[in-house]
């Protein structure tokens, strides 16, 4: 692992038993992620990004080769070590936000810091903060069916980010965004990776998302095409 | 965290109102039916041990061989030493004697020329000596329809079913025909000093209630009787105190003699093992098919829940939240459900097995019917009834939530981006 990093994949290949044969979603993929990098993972349906997101946040293993996620081997990597890391470093963000319709965005994105039992005034000061990186602090008592899409992606994030995570994953994070909501968005989360320093790796292939991205792994066929970093 | 859960189960009506009622409505019925299987049973259990069986009953071998005989001629001897040696070797318990007889009851009609006739069985009870507490053990007072309690020893207490039938009135004078303990024929007047109604319809057909000490000259049975009955402290019967005193009892004056005493509990008479074992049959039977039905339900229920839920439970396994830990959490959920319910349901059940304690009249079904039961069915709130509807109601939610949430653990977290994309 180099200095500084917190993922390190070396000769990845992932596969899945399809019928009688084997499919191959990522073939011989190498790559390293930097502290509070804002990259994404790029390209068409079936390339293999969510299968590649996966494995980043401890939710699959490699079939073949090395992957290092925040300094624990996936081969060192059982169900409750990959669910602590988990509950410990990383943040996800949906397209569907799955916020919990029966509780507050108070108590949404108060969850993860009940897991980690954080103590009470400590979560509450945790969780007024993130809702205030979001814009939706006038929003604390208010359920999900209660908002606009766009405060719900919101609220999403501060989810992902209330325990202060060193990595957060986004899959199509503003795939059910209209272009405003979209943007507000993503500069919400440019505004948190600079401010946190929190790594933010993106699966997607929305534009407007590829325009905030400061690097680019493009993937195709399970095989990465391009990796490139944009100079902002 | 458990204040988050509990929150969260209150909101969700889907989550929490629907099961409460499922198993409230459950624990209802379970405590329904067992105050109802309690209260008819075990009236059925103090009926006959009041009117038949005792809690426990000292007999002849040979009689208690040829029971449904009422054979008086193998009647116990010498009792006045027996009920002496039973008051000596068990203090606190009541012991009287019981006489059943049968006969012939002849009403005459002015002349003294038979008016009408008709076959009774009788029983012969203490009811004259004083502090004597048959009558009120046979709820002889509460049982007139006619007339008045015996005063004398010539008098006699006839079913009400039957002196109508015979068309004897309070007053009337009754000629009693049957046989002594010896074989040789009796023939004893009695005044019917009123007429009762017991409330059993096996009774009711042709009994009669006598003084025994009449019915003792009338069949020449001094210093002898059919069956001493026993009855423990506070009349309630305890298996366990009955067994030990019928233990001991025969263990010092029980032989192989015939005519030897020999004492047996109420569980050993007759058809009350059936009794007995039916109650507890009952009991479980109607705890178990709730219990298999409700687990049935809420397995359904929480898998349902658990459809709804799929995305909160992918949710919080993708957060970090431990599988064992989800489904120890839905476990508290429906225990916490269990248990409300179950409060609910012990309300609901003993308030309508509070209704049914003033009972519902069978009499009209029990026609022709020799079972030695009441006419009136109740229901009784016993103790049990408190807490019984708590076990299969907590139980089957647990078991129930239990089965559906297996799905958790067979969740395959390489998925969870996908569906929680859906």
């Amino acid at each position: 692992m180099k200095n500084g990093s917190i993922i390190t994949i070396e000769s990845l290949i992932k596969s899945f038993p399809i019928g009688g044969g084997e499919f191959t979603a990522l073939n011989g993929i190498s790559l390293n992620f930097e502290k509070g990098e804002f990259s994404g993972i790029v390209g068409p349906s079936g390339s293999g990004k969510t299968t590649l997101l996966n494995i980043l946040g401890s939710l699959d293993s490699p079939t073949k080769g090395q992957t290092i996620v925040l300094g624990t081997a996936s081969d060192q990597m059982s169900p409750r070590v990959a669910a602590m890391l988990r509950k410990k470093h990383i943040g996800f963000i949906f397209q569907t936000y799955n916020l919990m319709p029966v509780y507050t965005v108070f108590e949404n994105v108060e969850f993860p810091l009940l897991l980690l039992k954080t103590p009470a005034a400590e979560r509450k000061k945790a969780v007024l903060e993130a809702l205030e990186w979001v814009g939706l602090t006038d929003k604390i008592k208010s359920k999900p069916p209660q908002l606009s899409g766009g405060e719900s992606q919101r609220v999403a994030i501060a989810r992902a980010m209330v325990k202060k995570p060193d990595l957060v994953l986004a899959d199509e994070p503003t795939a059910n965004l209209d272009a405003e909501n979209s943007h507000h968005i993503l500069q919400t989360m440019e505004k948190l990776n600079k401010e946190l320093q929190t790594t933010f790796v993106f699966a997607t292939h929305d534009e407007k998302v590829i325009g905030y991205l400061r690097r680019i792994i493009r993937l195709e066929d399970g095989k990465v095409v391009s990796d490139e970093n944009i100079k902002k | 965290m458990l204040r988050f859960y509990i929150k969260g189960l209150f909101r969700d009506r889907s989550r929490s109102l629907m099961p409460i009622l499922v198993v409230a409505i459950g624990v209802t019925l379970v405590v329904l039916m067992q105050c109802w299987v309690t209260g008819v049973l075990g009236d059925m259990i103090v009926f006959n041990a009041k009117f038949a069986t005792g809690h426990v009953k000292v007999m002849s071998k040979a009689y208690n061989d040829n029971i449904d005989q009422q054979p008086n001629d193998l009647a116990l001897l010498g009792t006045e030493q027996i009920l002496q040696n039973l008051s000596a070797d068990y203090p606190g318990m009541e012991w009287v004697e019981r006489i059943n007889f049968g006969g012939l009851v002849d009403a005459p009609d002015e002349n003294g020329e038979t008016r009408a006739q008709g076959p009774g069985g009788g029983m012969a009870v203490d009811l004259l000596s004083p502090g004597s507490k048959e009558a009120e053990r046979l709820n002889l007072e509460k049982s007139l329809v006619r007339g008045r309690m015996v005063q004398t020893p010539e008098e006699i207490l006839l079913s009400d079913e039957f002196a109508t039938k015979l068309e004897i009135e309070p007053g009337d004078p009754v000629t009693l025909i049957t046989t002594t303990m010896y074989g040789a024929m009796s023939i004893t007047n009695f005044i019917v000093c009123g007429t009762v109604k017991f409330g059993a319809t096996a009774l009711d057909r042709g009994g009669m209630v006598a003084d025994i000490n009449s019915v003792r000259m009338a069949l020449d049975m001094q210093d002898a009787t059919g069956e001493i009955l026993g009855y423990l402290p506070e009349w309630e019967y305890d298996e366990l105190q009955a067994d030990a005193v019928a233990g001991s009892f025969n263990e010092k004056y029980s032989n192989e003699d015939e005519f030897s005493p020999v004492m047996l509990t109420l569980r050993e008479q007759g058809t009350m093992t059936m009794y007995l074992d039916m109650v507890d049959y009952f009991k479980s039977i109607i705890i178990g098919i709730f219990m298999v039905a409700m687990a049935i339900v809420l397995w359904n229920s929480g898998l349902l829940g658990g459809l709804r839920r799929y995305g909160e439970m992918g949710l919080r396994i993708a957060i970090g939240e431990e599988k064992r830990h989800i489904y120890r959490s839905l476990i508290i959920e429906s225990i916490f459900i269990g248990f409300a319910g179950s409060i609910v349901g012990t309300a609901f059940g003993l308030f309508f097995a509070s209704l049914l304690t003033k009972g519902i009249d069978i009499g009209g079904m029990m026609q022709g019917s020799n079972m030695m039961m009441q006419g009136v069915m109740k229901a009784r709130i016993t103790p049990d009834a408190y807490y019984i509807g708590f076990i299969p109601g907590i139980f089957a939610t647990a078991l129930g939530t239990a089965l559906a949430g297996i799905g958790i653990f067979k969740r395959k977290t390489a998925q969870l981006f996908k569906e929680l994309q859906a």
